[in-house]
């Protein structure tokens, strides 16, 4: 499931067995508080920005289709007692713009119905980009093949396990 | 591959590869991008009448309804044009829903709060002319799939009438359009000389869930919640099924028809048995009716698919909808409002045949609509 | 007689009647249960003559009382002899009489209150004290919590008052705010709410006033609908977990494509009422019961199976007779076989486990 992605997590170059990484944006792309939707092959995926740490979510509610990329975002409203109003976590889920199912953007789980639906959550990383050409060939993809990276060799990237 | 937020129109779902089914979308919701794109089509002296008076409605709050929606402007938060309110942009409205879901058909359905519930019936009358001269000018006339409904001031008889005696001739128009929560029950004897209008015309009535008429919305008071009062549009349907049956409208008017937009339609098997159970003892209350409650609702009456019911278990969908009649369901999506249904979704929720899949998103609207 | 689960009923085993009416004969058998001013106010006014019957209710109507429940004499309902009657011919073990009297309709809230606790004291000594079978409904001015309160501190010490009686119909939504002290009370007395079909006629039961009793007898389950959203959308469960409320004469059917609708709409709407943290339907399961007369369905009892079926439960419905009320002939007051698997839990299971005073059944402290 979803790791927490730390600012400069560049340790883990390997992938697990039956995942590829790939690069999708430069960490400079995605704003704090803002979202981004990329494709990897045939996947829409919604990356988030929270405060620094990114977030990958399948872009596809579950309920009926809607791009959650074009959501809101906002905090969970949560209460003791009828009558009371609070709201938790600001900035922290995002709720898909048909609907308004509302989607932990750290987890992908829906707030409405935790048990049985949960939006696609992928493991999403920062690499700097002296690692990233380390990799071995293949499963590198993503806008910035071969002519982005003498560029930008030193910068961050936003790396999505799939 | 994107690279930033894409602000167009969902454009990536324009093939839609898995979509075999022509699609007629029962209700779309257009709006006026400015209020004076409907105004101007007004006489002057109510032009004026509209700048200094405002409107006129059976409530406390002059501009809004007394439950905030919970989406502004009702809309599905990725439906908003460059410029102006979701459902005010053609263009947009193309792009975004009539090509990429396949619409071959969409109906009109114009909201704001309806000429029909404004308590000046002058104003009212000129208002719905208006309307219906902006449906045409601004939408059927852009766009070929389009077709629009007969506004009209149902609390004036006469002068609803007149509008549908004016539109009739006019192909762009495909049924009249009334709002359920009216001041008197619709099966009441006064709104009569509408329906037989209707009939002489041959245009069915569509009832979209709508209407200030001053009372509650429910038995026993207004809800406090917004949650409350969209649910009440179900008691608004299952109560006007119960006048229009138990007033003997379909007696009267057997060639009648008439569509429920927007309500829902799981609840009507329920309604059908309780109607035909307990008619039987209020038999000589309603010596004007002839058959079994259920048939007239059988027989005279259709229904739209959106919001899509989700029985929790799912095959009870089918089977509520086969035994209310597949013939009597049409598809809608409620394009732009916020609780929209995907025709994917639908397609994937029914659980029925091609054949009668076929019938609910295209069939039955061209054998109402005779498109 | 204690409610043991050795006294068969005639559909096989012991049966609970959860909805059976008491009418009150005339407005004068109420006198001598007033103090002096309201014997007063009702004798100078001419209030003791006036019929209190209320709109819809005509003991002319055939569905007010079947023929062969009909006395011979007064309004359906307020034969004792017929009920015995009827009781002896179910064999049932207890029936809990749900006694609605026109004054709560009034405008004046003391004047109501003192109706109902004058209603309630004939409740008790012309019904209770004759018939061991018998339980009773507190009749209670639901548009006055203060009233309301007041005649619930009053009743709970008679174990024989097993619920708090209101109409679908009222000036305000069960479940808002304002209601709270009633339910504050009876969950405190392990009471529970009973919400019967009928109307105070503070709004129409349809959109707006139609032509015919018929639209307004049916338009009651759509009032049920309505309470239904407002009891789980204002939290009542959550401020009263133990509350059991029961709709008595709804119809059942609505229910469950009620809830399908409140579940999805829901999902989305969530933020508005935070309190609410599961599903409305299950919310509803675990805290709300439906008396099955009448059962809006073609066949009963296709219908009893298809409907515990669709809404994965067995505990939500009780058996109820209904009676003077005509909704089925002869003995058919329960279609399914005394094996069924359904058939404890509906006559006698569910009963007992909704209604906590039941099993109270020596009476303590009796109330003069």
């Amino acid at each position: 499931m979803a790791e927490r992605s730390r600012k400069n997590d560049s340790d883990n170059h390997k992938p697990p067995a039956g995942k590829s990484r790939h690069v999708v944006a430069r960490i400079d792309d995605v704003a704090p508080g803002e979202r981004m939707r990329v494709t990897i092959g045939r996947r829409t995926i919604a990356l988030f920005n929270l405060d620094g740490e990114f977030f990958a979510l399948g872009d596809i509610c579950p309920h009926e289709f809607g791009s959650l990329c074009k959501g809101k975002l906002s905090g969970l409203a949560r209460s003791n007692a009828p009558g009371e109003y609070a709201i938790e976590r600001p900035g922290e889920f995002i709720k898909c713009p048909w609907h308004g199912w509302e989607f932990d953007i750290r987890t992908g789980q829906s707030y409405c119905d935790p048990e049985t639906m949960r939006a696609r959550s992928f493991p999403a990383s920062v690499a700097k980009g002296a690692d990233i050409v380390e990799y071995e060939s293949g499963p590198v993809k993503g806008p910035y093949v071969a002519d982005t990276y003498p560029v930008h060799i030193a910068d961050d990237y936003v790396v999505i396990e799939v | 591959m994107s690279m930033t937020l894409d602000t167009r129109p969902d454009a990536s779902r324009t093939t839609r590869s898995n979509q075999k089914l022509s699609v007629i979308d029962c209700d779309i919701h257009p709006l006026a991008q400015t209020p004076g794109e409907i105004t101007q089509f007004l006489p002057v002296q109510w032009r004026e009448y509209v700048e200094t008076w405002g409107g006129f409605y059976r409530q406390a709050l002059a501009n809004t309804l007394s439950h905030p929606r919970i989406a502004p402007d009702v809309a599905r938060h990725d439906a908003y044009p460059p410029k102006g309110p979701p459902g005010s942009d053609l263009a947009f409205m193309s792009e975004q829903h009539l090509d990429a879901n396949n619409v071959e058909y969409g109906m009109l359905m114009p909201l704001n709060r309806g000429p029909g519930n404004q308590r000046n019936l002058e104003f009212g009358a000129a208002l719905s002319s208006a309307v219906n001269d902006w449906q045409v000018a601004y939408w059927t006339s852009r766009d070929e799939r389009l077709r629009a409904s007969i506004v009209i001031p149902q609390e004036d008889a006469g002068a609803a009438v007149a509008e549908i005696e004016k539109r009739a001739g006019d192909a762009s128009f495909v049924q009249i359009m009334v709002p359920p929560r009216s001041l008197e029950p619709l099966g009441r004897k006064r709104y009569w000389p509408i329906y037989q209008a209707a009939v002489e015309c041959n245009l069915p009535i569509a009832l979209h869930v709508s209407g200030i008429n001053g009372f509650a919305s429910t038995a026993s008071g207004f809800p406090s919640y917004y949650i409350e009062e969209h649910h009440s549009n179900v008691q608004g349907m299952q109560s006007l099924i119960t006048s229009l049956v138990f007033e003997g409208v379909f007696e009267r008017f057997p060639e009648l028809r008439i569509v429920l937009v927007e309500g829902g339609i799981v609840w009507a098997q329920a309604l059908r048995w309780r109607l035909d159970k307990h008619w039987q003892k209020f038999r000589s209350e309603l010596p004007h009716i002839k058959r079994p409650p259920s048939e007239y609702v059988s027989r005279h009456i259709w229904f739209t698919t959106q919001p899509l019911d989700e029985p929790e278990r799912p095959q009870d969908l089918a089977a509520i909808f086969q035994d209310i009649g597949i013939d009597r369901i049409m598809f809608s999506t409620d394009y732009p409002h916020w609780d929209f249904d995907d025709p994917r979704f639908v397609l994937g929720k029914l659980g029925l045949a091609p054949d009668l899949a076929q019938q609910i998103f295209s069939g039955n609207a061209k054998a109402l609509y005779n498109l | 007689m204690p409610l043991t689960a050795e006294t068969p009923s005639l559909f096989g085993p012991p049966a609970i009647d959860c909805d059976i009416h008491i009418s009150v004969p005339s407005t004068d058998v109420l006198l001598p249960y007033l103090d002096a001013y309201w014997y007063d106010a009702f004798v100078s006014r001419g209030i003791d003559r006036t019929s209190f019957e209320m709109t819809g209710d005509s003991p002319g109507a055939p569905h007010s009382a079947r023929p062969d429940w009909r006395p011979s004499a007064g309004r359906p309902g307020s034969d004792l002899p017929l009920l015995k009657g009827a009781l002896d011919a179910f064999g049932t073990s207890a029936a809990i009489a749900n006694c609605i009297f026109g004054g709560v309709a009034l405008h004046s809230a003391d004047m109501a209150g003192v109706m109902c606790r004058a209603v309630n004291q004939w409740v008790k000594e012309e019904w209770l004290d004759k018939e061991p079978r018998l339980r009773a409904s507190i009749l209670v001015p639901q548009n006055s919590p203060e009233h309301a309160v007041a005649e619930i501190e009053h009743w709970a010490p008679d174990t024989r008052f097993v619920q708090v009686l209101m109409l679908a119909g009222g000036k305000e939504l069960l479940g808002q705010r304002y209601h709270w002290p009633m339910y504050e009370a009876a969950a405190r007395y392990g009471l529970t709410i009973g919400v019967h079909a009928g109307s105070l006629y503070h709004h129409p039961l349809a959109t707006s006033f139609g032509s015919y009793q018929a639209e307004d007898y049916v338009a009651q389950s759509f009032a049920f609908e309505s309470q239904t959203l407002s009891l789980v959308s204002e939290g009542v469960f959550q401020k009263f977990p133990d509350l059991k409320v029961v709709f008595l004469e709804s119809g059942v059917t609505w229910l469950p494509a009620c809830l399908w609708r409140f579940n999805k709409t829901w999902r989305g709407v969530r933020p508005e009422i935070p309190w609410v943290e599961r599903f409305p339907a299950d919310i509803v399961r675990e805290h709300v019961r439906l008396t099955v007369q009448p059962f809006d369905a073609p066949d009963m009892a296709d219908g009893l199976r298809h409907w515990c079926d669709q809404m994965g439960t067995d505990e939500m419905l009780l058996f109820a007779t209904d009676f003077p009320h005509w909704h089925f002939d002869g003995a058919d007051a329960f279609p399914l076989s005394g094996d069924s698997s359904l058939a404890r839990p509906i006559l006698f299971d569910n009963p007992l486990a909704t209604y906590a005073r039941l099993h109270a059944v020596e009476q303590e402290d009796a109330i003069p």
